[in-house]
Protein backbone atom coordinates (compact mmCIF):
# COMPACT_ATOMS: atom_id res chain seq x y z
CA UNK A 1 0.00 0.00 0.00
CA UNK A 2 1.73 3.22 -0.72
CA UNK A 3 -0.64 5.44 0.94
CA UNK A 4 -0.07 2.98 4.56
CA UNK A 5 2.45 5.36 6.35
CA UNK A 6 0.00 8.88 6.00
CA UNK A 7 -2.51 6.39 7.53
CA UNK A 8 -0.56 5.63 10.50
CA UNK A 9 0.22 9.69 11.19
CA UNK A 10 -3.88 10.30 10.39
CA UNK A 11 -4.61 7.21 12.58
CA UNK A 12 -1.95 8.49 15.56
CA UNK A 13 -2.96 11.99 15.25
CA UNK A 14 -7.09 10.86 15.40
CA UNK A 15 -6.45 8.39 18.39
CA UNK A 16 -4.24 11.06 20.52
CA UNK A 17 -7.17 13.36 20.06
CA UNK A 18 -9.73 10.80 21.06
CA UNK A 19 -6.85 10.72 24.52
CA UNK A 20 -7.30 14.01 24.81
CA UNK A 21 -11.06 14.77 24.89
CA UNK A 22 -11.95 11.60 27.02
CA UNK A 23 -9.08 12.19 29.74
CA UNK A 24 -9.66 12.42 33.53
CA UNK A 25 -5.87 13.24 34.01
CA UNK A 26 -3.66 15.98 33.14
CA UNK A 27 -0.34 14.04 32.41
CA UNK A 28 -2.28 11.51 30.64
CA UNK A 29 -3.52 14.28 28.58
CA UNK A 30 -0.10 15.67 28.26
CA UNK A 31 1.50 11.85 27.18
CA UNK A 32 -1.91 12.14 24.84
CA UNK A 33 -0.65 15.25 23.13
CA UNK A 34 2.92 13.54 22.69
CA UNK A 35 1.08 10.74 20.65
CA UNK A 36 -0.38 13.85 18.47
CA UNK A 37 2.94 14.69 17.68
CA UNK A 38 4.40 11.90 16.82
CA UNK A 39 1.70 11.59 14.27
CA UNK A 40 3.04 14.93 12.68
CA UNK A 41 6.37 13.60 12.53
CA UNK A 42 5.36 10.48 10.94
CA UNK A 43 3.87 12.43 8.13
CA UNK A 44 6.22 15.01 7.69
CA UNK A 45 8.74 12.34 7.15
CA UNK A 46 6.92 9.90 5.25
CA UNK A 47 6.45 12.65 3.07
CA UNK A 48 10.12 13.63 2.56
CA UNK A 49 11.07 10.12 1.55
CA UNK A 50 12.22 8.74 -1.99
CA UNK A 51 12.83 4.97 -2.66
CA UNK A 52 16.34 3.22 -2.67
CA UNK A 53 17.85 6.65 -1.87
CA UNK A 54 19.82 7.26 1.19
CA UNK A 55 20.34 9.85 3.63
CA UNK A 56 21.32 12.99 3.24
CA UNK A 57 24.89 12.74 4.56
CA UNK A 58 27.42 13.48 2.25
CA UNK A 59 30.34 11.95 3.57
CA UNK A 60 31.60 9.26 1.21
CA UNK A 61 28.86 9.60 -1.51
CA UNK A 62 28.74 12.23 -4.23
CA UNK A 63 27.11 14.87 -3.76
CA UNK A 64 25.13 13.86 -6.81
CA UNK A 65 23.65 10.46 -5.10
CA UNK A 66 19.84 10.32 -4.66
CA UNK A 67 19.12 11.39 -1.44
CA UNK A 68 15.86 11.86 0.39
CA UNK A 69 14.34 15.01 1.49
CA UNK A 70 16.68 16.94 3.88
CA UNK A 71 14.44 20.19 4.38
CA UNK A 72 11.30 17.97 6.03
CA UNK A 73 14.47 16.43 8.23
CA UNK A 74 15.37 19.44 9.51
CA UNK A 75 11.86 20.82 10.52
CA UNK A 76 11.35 17.35 12.21
CA UNK A 77 14.28 17.43 14.60
CA UNK A 78 14.02 21.01 15.58
CA UNK A 79 10.50 20.44 16.35
CA UNK A 80 11.02 17.03 18.52
CA UNK A 81 13.64 18.69 20.61
CA UNK A 82 11.16 22.13 21.24
CA UNK A 83 8.30 20.19 21.78
CA UNK A 84 9.94 18.10 24.78
CA UNK A 85 10.32 21.78 26.54
CA UNK A 86 6.51 22.69 25.88
CA UNK A 87 5.96 19.19 27.92
CA UNK A 88 7.69 20.74 30.27
CA UNK A 89 6.01 24.14 30.23
CA UNK A 90 2.97 22.21 30.19
CA UNK A 91 4.08 19.74 33.42
CA UNK A 92 5.26 23.13 35.04
CA UNK A 93 1.16 24.06 34.51
CA UNK A 94 -0.05 21.23 35.86
CA UNK A 95 2.02 21.04 39.03
CA UNK A 96 0.39 24.76 39.70
CA UNK A 97 -3.03 23.64 38.91
CA UNK A 98 -2.60 20.64 41.57
CA UNK A 99 -1.39 22.97 43.92
CA UNK A 100 -4.21 25.54 43.79
CA UNK A 101 -7.13 22.89 43.25
CA UNK A 102 -5.77 19.82 44.91
CA UNK A 103 -6.83 17.74 41.88
CA UNK A 104 -5.77 16.96 38.40
CA UNK A 105 -8.77 15.73 36.98
CA UNK A 106 -10.20 18.14 34.85
CA UNK A 107 -13.79 17.16 34.69
CA UNK A 108 -13.65 18.13 38.70
CA UNK A 109 -11.73 21.11 37.93
CA UNK A 110 -14.12 22.39 35.92
CA UNK A 111 -16.56 21.59 38.04
CA UNK A 112 -14.80 23.34 40.92
CA UNK A 113 -14.93 26.50 38.98
CA UNK A 114 -18.32 26.94 38.45
CA UNK B 1 -18.97 14.32 30.09
CA UNK B 2 -22.56 14.85 29.30
CA UNK B 3 -24.05 12.56 26.62
CA UNK B 4 -24.46 15.47 24.33
CA UNK B 5 -21.01 16.21 24.09
CA UNK B 6 -19.90 13.01 23.76
CA UNK B 7 -21.80 12.31 20.72
CA UNK B 8 -20.82 16.04 19.06
CA UNK B 9 -16.83 14.85 20.12
CA UNK B 10 -17.35 11.59 19.00
CA UNK B 11 -18.83 12.98 15.62
CA UNK B 12 -16.24 15.40 15.27
CA UNK B 13 -13.37 12.89 15.37
CA UNK B 14 -15.13 10.43 13.35
CA UNK B 15 -15.19 13.44 10.25
CA UNK B 16 -11.51 14.74 11.34
CA UNK B 17 -9.89 11.44 11.15
CA UNK B 18 -12.02 9.99 8.00
CA UNK B 19 -11.77 13.80 6.19
CA UNK B 20 -7.84 13.07 6.66
CA UNK B 21 -7.63 9.77 5.84
CA UNK B 22 -9.71 10.48 2.78
CA UNK B 23 -7.34 13.74 1.59
CA UNK B 24 -4.54 10.77 2.58
CA UNK B 25 -5.39 8.79 -0.34
CA UNK B 26 -4.66 11.96 -2.67
CA UNK B 27 -1.00 13.09 -1.57
CA UNK B 28 1.77 11.29 -4.05
CA UNK B 29 2.38 7.93 -3.26
CA UNK B 30 4.85 6.87 -0.27
CA UNK B 31 8.42 7.18 -2.21
CA UNK B 32 7.14 8.65 -5.39
CA UNK B 33 7.52 12.42 -4.29
CA UNK B 34 10.07 14.93 -6.47
CA UNK B 35 11.00 17.53 -4.30
CA UNK B 36 12.61 20.52 -6.40
CA UNK B 37 13.27 22.58 -3.12
CA UNK B 38 14.83 19.59 -1.07
CA UNK B 39 16.84 18.14 -3.79
CA UNK B 40 18.43 21.44 -4.46
CA UNK B 41 19.18 22.13 -0.68
CA UNK B 42 20.90 18.60 -0.78
CA UNK B 43 22.71 18.45 -3.97
CA UNK B 44 24.51 22.13 -3.08
CA UNK B 45 25.21 21.69 0.67
CA UNK B 46 28.26 20.08 -0.28
CA UNK B 47 29.96 22.08 -2.94
CA UNK B 48 28.86 25.53 -1.65
CA UNK B 49 29.01 25.54 1.95
CA UNK B 50 31.50 22.30 2.07
CA UNK B 51 29.80 20.85 5.06
CA UNK B 52 28.34 16.80 4.41
CA UNK B 53 25.51 17.11 6.60
CA UNK B 54 22.74 18.38 4.65
CA UNK B 55 19.99 18.32 6.90
CA UNK B 56 22.01 20.64 9.44
CA UNK B 57 22.91 22.63 6.66
CA UNK B 58 19.48 23.14 5.75
CA UNK B 59 18.42 24.01 9.62
CA UNK B 60 20.87 26.48 10.22
CA UNK B 61 22.08 27.63 6.85
CA UNK B 62 18.99 27.82 4.29
CA UNK B 63 16.67 27.62 6.71
CA UNK B 64 18.17 29.53 9.55
CA UNK B 65 15.43 31.75 10.16
CA UNK B 66 12.68 29.24 11.09
CA UNK B 67 15.74 27.81 13.14
CA UNK B 68 15.89 31.09 15.15
CA UNK B 69 12.02 31.04 15.31
CA UNK B 70 11.78 26.95 16.91
CA UNK B 71 15.02 27.96 19.05
CA UNK B 72 12.67 30.89 20.99
CA UNK B 73 9.80 28.82 21.30
CA UNK B 74 12.16 26.75 23.45
CA UNK B 75 13.10 29.95 25.52
CA UNK B 76 9.85 31.31 25.90
CA UNK B 77 8.63 27.93 27.27
CA UNK B 78 11.78 27.62 29.68
CA UNK B 79 11.50 31.08 30.86
CA UNK B 80 7.37 30.12 31.32
CA UNK B 81 8.51 27.08 33.78
CA UNK B 82 10.74 29.33 35.58
CA UNK B 83 8.33 31.70 36.04
CA UNK B 84 5.65 28.93 36.82
CA UNK B 85 7.78 26.83 39.55
CA UNK B 86 10.06 29.38 41.32
CA UNK B 87 6.50 31.37 42.27
CA UNK B 88 5.43 28.42 44.40
CA UNK B 89 7.00 29.62 47.15
CA UNK B 90 6.31 26.36 49.70
CA UNK B 91 7.63 28.45 52.45
CA UNK B 92 4.94 30.62 52.98
CA UNK B 93 2.34 27.98 53.22
CA UNK B 94 3.92 25.92 55.71
CA UNK B 95 6.96 25.49 57.80
CA UNK B 96 9.91 24.67 54.68
CA UNK B 97 10.97 20.90 55.14
CA UNK B 98 14.70 20.42 55.35
CA UNK B 99 16.68 18.84 52.72
CA UNK B 100 16.19 15.18 54.02
CA UNK B 101 19.25 14.10 55.86
CA UNK B 102 19.33 10.55 54.31
CA UNK B 103 18.72 12.42 50.93
CA UNK B 104 22.28 11.03 49.54
CA UNK B 105 21.40 7.31 50.31
CA UNK B 106 18.43 6.71 48.39
CA UNK B 107 20.22 4.55 45.46
CA UNK B 108 22.20 2.03 45.46
CA UNK B 109 25.72 1.65 45.40
CA UNK B 110 25.71 0.31 41.36
CA UNK B 111 23.57 3.29 40.52
CA UNK B 112 25.50 5.76 41.88
CA UNK B 113 28.62 4.24 40.62
CA UNK B 114 27.38 4.05 37.19
CA UNK B 115 25.46 7.40 37.22
CA UNK B 116 28.89 9.16 38.28
CA UNK B 117 31.42 7.24 35.83
CA UNK B 118 28.76 8.35 32.77
CA UNK B 119 28.72 11.80 33.66
CA UNK B 120 32.19 12.03 32.12
CA UNK B 121 31.81 10.24 29.15
CA UNK B 122 28.45 11.32 28.22
CA UNK B 123 29.59 14.90 28.33
CA UNK B 124 32.67 14.24 26.00
CA UNK B 125 29.85 12.74 23.61
CA UNK B 126 27.56 15.46 23.94
CA UNK B 127 30.70 18.03 23.51
CA UNK B 128 31.53 15.74 19.94
CA UNK B 129 27.87 15.96 18.70
CA UNK B 130 27.48 19.54 18.87
CA UNK B 131 30.83 20.49 17.11
CA UNK B 132 30.75 17.76 14.35
CA UNK B 133 27.39 19.10 13.43
CA UNK B 134 28.00 20.01 9.73
CA UNK B 135 29.78 16.89 9.46
CA UNK B 136 27.73 13.57 10.52
CA UNK B 137 24.61 13.23 12.09
CA UNK B 138 23.90 15.53 14.68
CA UNK B 139 24.46 19.45 15.32
CA UNK B 140 23.05 22.06 18.22
CA UNK B 141 20.20 20.35 19.06
CA UNK B 142 20.30 16.49 19.83
CA UNK B 143 24.74 17.24 21.35
CA UNK B 144 22.96 20.03 23.63
CA UNK B 145 20.06 17.57 25.03
CA UNK B 146 22.86 15.19 25.57
CA UNK B 147 25.05 17.80 27.40
CA UNK B 148 21.90 18.65 29.74
CA UNK B 149 21.48 15.22 30.52
CA UNK B 150 24.86 14.44 31.39
CA UNK B 151 24.95 16.76 34.33
CA UNK B 152 21.30 15.97 35.23
CA UNK B 153 22.82 12.62 35.55
CA UNK B 154 24.42 13.46 38.71
CA UNK B 155 20.55 13.34 39.99
CA UNK B 156 20.16 9.51 39.21
CA UNK B 157 24.04 9.24 40.62
CA UNK B 158 22.48 10.28 44.17
CA UNK B 159 24.98 13.53 44.24
CA UNK B 160 22.34 15.98 45.26
CA UNK B 161 24.17 18.19 46.55
CA UNK B 162 26.04 18.69 43.52
CA UNK B 163 22.74 19.92 41.55
CA UNK B 164 22.47 21.83 44.91
CA UNK B 165 25.26 23.75 44.87
CA UNK B 166 25.31 24.57 40.86
CA UNK B 167 21.09 25.67 41.78
CA UNK B 168 22.60 28.04 44.11
CA UNK B 169 24.18 30.03 41.05
CA UNK B 170 21.31 30.18 38.99
CA UNK B 171 22.13 33.28 37.46
CA UNK B 172 25.02 31.14 36.02
CA UNK B 173 22.34 28.55 34.51
CA UNK B 174 20.16 31.42 33.39
CA UNK B 175 22.75 33.35 31.72
CA UNK B 176 24.07 30.12 29.66
CA UNK B 177 20.19 30.08 28.24
CA UNK B 178 20.38 33.53 27.42
CA UNK B 179 23.84 33.35 25.86
CA UNK B 180 22.53 30.62 23.42
CA UNK B 181 19.53 32.13 22.72
CA UNK B 182 21.30 35.69 22.25
CA UNK B 183 24.47 34.20 19.86
CA UNK B 184 22.54 32.86 17.42
CA UNK B 185 21.13 36.08 16.83
CA UNK B 186 24.25 38.01 17.50
CA UNK B 187 25.51 35.56 14.05
CA UNK B 188 22.10 36.56 12.11
CA UNK B 189 22.85 40.09 12.98
CA UNK B 190 26.77 39.38 11.45
CA UNK B 191 25.00 38.83 8.13
CA UNK B 192 22.73 42.01 8.11
CA UNK B 193 25.97 43.77 8.75
CA UNK B 194 28.38 42.69 6.35
CA UNK B 195 25.68 43.64 3.59
CA UNK B 196 24.02 41.22 3.17
CA UNK B 197 20.45 39.67 4.30
CA UNK B 198 19.96 37.99 7.79
CA UNK B 199 21.76 34.85 9.19
CA UNK B 200 23.60 35.52 5.45
CA UNK B 201 26.97 32.71 5.90
CA UNK B 202 30.03 35.38 6.20
CA UNK B 203 32.51 33.14 7.17
CA UNK B 204 34.71 31.46 4.91
CA UNK B 205 33.67 27.58 3.91
CA UNK B 206 37.03 26.54 4.73
CA UNK B 207 37.99 23.21 2.77
CA UNK B 208 37.18 20.13 5.00
CA UNK B 209 36.91 19.14 8.26
CA UNK B 210 35.76 20.81 11.22
CA UNK B 211 35.56 24.41 10.73
CA UNK B 212 33.79 23.93 7.35
CA UNK B 213 30.38 25.45 6.71
CA UNK B 214 31.05 29.17 7.41
CA UNK B 215 28.78 30.00 10.03
CA UNK B 216 27.08 26.21 10.66
CA UNK B 217 29.47 25.44 13.66
CA UNK B 218 29.03 28.85 15.37
CA UNK B 219 25.31 28.25 15.13
CA UNK B 220 25.76 24.54 16.31
CA UNK B 221 27.59 25.64 18.91
CA UNK B 222 25.03 28.41 20.08
CA UNK B 223 21.66 26.06 20.12
CA UNK B 224 23.86 23.73 21.68
CA UNK B 225 24.71 25.74 24.87
CA UNK B 226 21.05 27.23 24.84
CA UNK B 227 19.56 23.54 24.88
CA UNK B 228 21.73 22.38 27.28
CA UNK B 229 20.93 25.20 29.71
CA UNK B 230 17.30 24.93 28.69
CA UNK B 231 17.48 21.28 29.77
CA UNK B 232 19.56 22.23 33.33
CA UNK B 233 17.15 25.37 34.63
CA UNK B 234 14.26 22.96 33.78
CA UNK B 235 15.59 20.23 35.42
CA UNK B 236 16.63 22.36 38.67
CA UNK B 237 13.15 24.10 38.53
CA UNK B 238 11.32 20.60 38.85
CA UNK B 239 14.53 18.97 41.42
CA UNK B 240 14.18 22.34 43.88
CA UNK B 241 10.49 21.65 43.83
CA UNK B 242 10.98 17.83 44.85
CA UNK B 243 13.41 18.74 47.19
CA UNK B 244 11.56 21.60 48.82
CA UNK B 245 8.50 19.12 49.43
CA UNK B 246 9.82 17.02 51.82
CA UNK B 247 9.49 12.98 51.12
CA UNK B 248 7.55 10.95 47.88
CA UNK C 1 7.96 -0.36 0.44
CA UNK C 2 9.66 -3.21 2.12
CA UNK C 3 8.56 -5.25 4.82
CA UNK C 4 10.77 -3.81 8.06
CA UNK C 5 9.15 -0.94 7.57
CA UNK C 6 5.51 -1.93 7.19
CA UNK C 7 6.47 -3.80 10.43
CA UNK C 8 7.47 -0.53 12.30
CA UNK C 9 4.99 1.56 10.96
CA UNK C 10 2.72 -1.33 12.61
CA UNK C 11 4.56 -1.20 15.60
CA UNK C 12 3.97 2.48 16.05
CA UNK C 13 0.48 2.51 15.77
CA UNK C 14 0.08 -0.13 17.79
CA UNK C 15 2.31 1.59 21.02
CA UNK C 16 0.26 5.00 20.03
CA UNK C 17 -3.19 3.54 20.96
CA UNK C 18 -1.88 1.61 23.58
CA UNK C 19 -0.11 5.03 25.13
CA UNK C 20 -3.77 6.35 25.13
CA UNK C 21 -5.29 3.08 26.04
CA UNK C 22 -3.75 3.14 29.81
CA UNK C 23 -4.94 5.56 31.89
CA UNK C 24 -2.19 5.91 35.01
CA UNK C 25 0.05 7.97 34.02
CA UNK C 26 3.00 6.23 35.82
CA UNK C 27 2.67 3.34 33.42
CA UNK C 28 2.00 5.18 30.73
CA UNK C 29 5.05 7.12 30.87
CA UNK C 30 6.26 3.71 30.24
CA UNK C 31 4.85 2.96 27.10
CA UNK C 32 5.31 6.30 25.63
CA UNK C 33 9.25 5.59 26.25
CA UNK C 34 8.16 2.54 23.72
CA UNK C 35 6.88 4.50 21.34
CA UNK C 36 9.75 6.88 21.25
CA UNK C 37 12.16 3.98 20.78
CA UNK C 38 9.69 2.68 18.21
CA UNK C 39 9.76 6.06 16.69
CA UNK C 40 13.36 6.54 16.47
CA UNK C 41 13.53 2.99 14.17
CA UNK C 42 11.10 4.17 12.15
CA UNK C 43 12.90 7.31 11.52
CA UNK C 44 16.02 5.21 10.59
CA UNK C 45 13.97 3.19 8.46
CA UNK C 46 13.61 6.08 6.29
CA UNK C 47 16.95 7.31 5.60
CA UNK C 48 16.96 9.92 8.68
CA UNK C 49 19.91 9.55 11.13
CA UNK C 50 19.57 12.89 12.59
CA UNK C 51 15.84 12.71 13.50
CA UNK C 52 16.18 9.10 15.26
CA UNK C 53 19.15 10.65 17.10
CA UNK C 54 17.19 13.63 18.35
CA UNK C 55 14.17 11.12 19.47
CA UNK C 56 16.63 8.97 21.25
CA UNK C 57 18.06 11.29 23.57
CA UNK C 58 14.33 13.22 23.94
CA UNK C 59 12.72 9.96 24.29
CA UNK C 60 14.77 8.16 26.50
CA UNK C 61 16.31 11.11 28.10
CA UNK C 62 14.89 14.41 28.75
CA UNK C 63 10.87 13.42 28.73
CA UNK C 64 10.85 10.73 30.92
CA UNK C 65 13.30 12.42 33.23
CA UNK C 66 10.85 15.84 33.31
CA UNK C 67 8.26 12.78 33.63
CA UNK C 68 9.45 11.33 36.79
CA UNK C 69 10.31 14.37 38.41
CA UNK C 70 7.12 16.09 37.46
CA UNK C 71 4.73 12.85 38.97
CA UNK C 72 7.15 13.09 42.12
CA UNK C 73 6.63 16.38 42.62
CA UNK C 74 2.92 15.82 42.47
CA UNK C 75 2.71 13.06 44.85
CA UNK C 76 4.73 14.92 47.74
CA UNK C 77 2.31 17.68 47.11
CA UNK C 78 -0.64 15.28 47.65
CA UNK C 79 1.07 13.79 50.56
CA UNK C 80 1.74 17.70 52.17
CA UNK C 81 -1.95 18.29 51.52
CA UNK C 82 -3.26 15.00 53.23
CA UNK C 83 -0.97 15.82 56.16
CA UNK C 84 -2.17 19.47 56.76
CA UNK C 85 -5.59 18.70 56.69
CA UNK C 86 -5.21 15.91 58.82
CA UNK C 87 -3.35 18.20 61.45
CA UNK C 88 -6.46 20.91 60.88
CA UNK C 89 -8.40 17.68 61.80
CA UNK C 90 -6.80 16.79 65.20
CA UNK C 91 -6.49 20.25 65.95
CA UNK C 92 -10.30 20.55 66.66
CA UNK C 93 -11.50 18.87 70.05
CA UNK C 94 -13.69 16.15 68.94
CA UNK C 95 -17.74 17.00 69.81
CA UNK C 96 -17.43 20.53 67.79
CA UNK C 97 -18.22 22.10 64.86
CA UNK C 98 -15.58 22.28 62.73
CA UNK C 99 -14.17 25.55 62.77
CA UNK C 100 -15.58 26.91 66.07
CA UNK C 101 -12.88 25.56 68.10
CA UNK C 102 -9.72 28.34 68.66
CA UNK C 103 -7.31 28.05 65.99
CA UNK C 104 -3.65 27.30 66.78
CA UNK C 105 -2.53 28.18 63.57
CA UNK C 106 -4.04 31.84 63.52
CA UNK C 107 -6.86 32.49 61.51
Amino acid sequence: MNVFPYLVAVWLLGVGLYGVITSHNYIHLILCLTVMQAGTYVLLLSIGYVHGARAPIFSGIPASARVVDPVVQALTLTDVVVEATVVALLLALVIQVDKRYGSIDPDEISRMRR
Amino acid sequence: MTRGRRLAAAVGLVLLVGGLAWTAFGLPAFGHYHHRYGAVAARESLPLRRAENAVNTTAFDYRGFDTIGEEFILFVSVVSVVVLLRELGDEADHPPHRERPGATQQHSTLTRWVGSALMGPLAVIGADVVTHGQLSPGGGFQGGIILGVAVALSFVAGQYLILRRLRAIATWMDMLDAVGAGGFVMIGIAGLISVGPFLDNVLPYGHSGLLTGGIIPLANLSVGIEVAGAVLVVLAELLDQRLLSGPA
Amino acid sequence: MNDLLALILVLVAVSGTVAVLVREPARQAIVVGILGLLLALLFFAVQAPDVALSEFVVGAGAVPLMLTLALGKLRAQRLAADQLSARHAAAEPPGTWPGSAPNPEGP
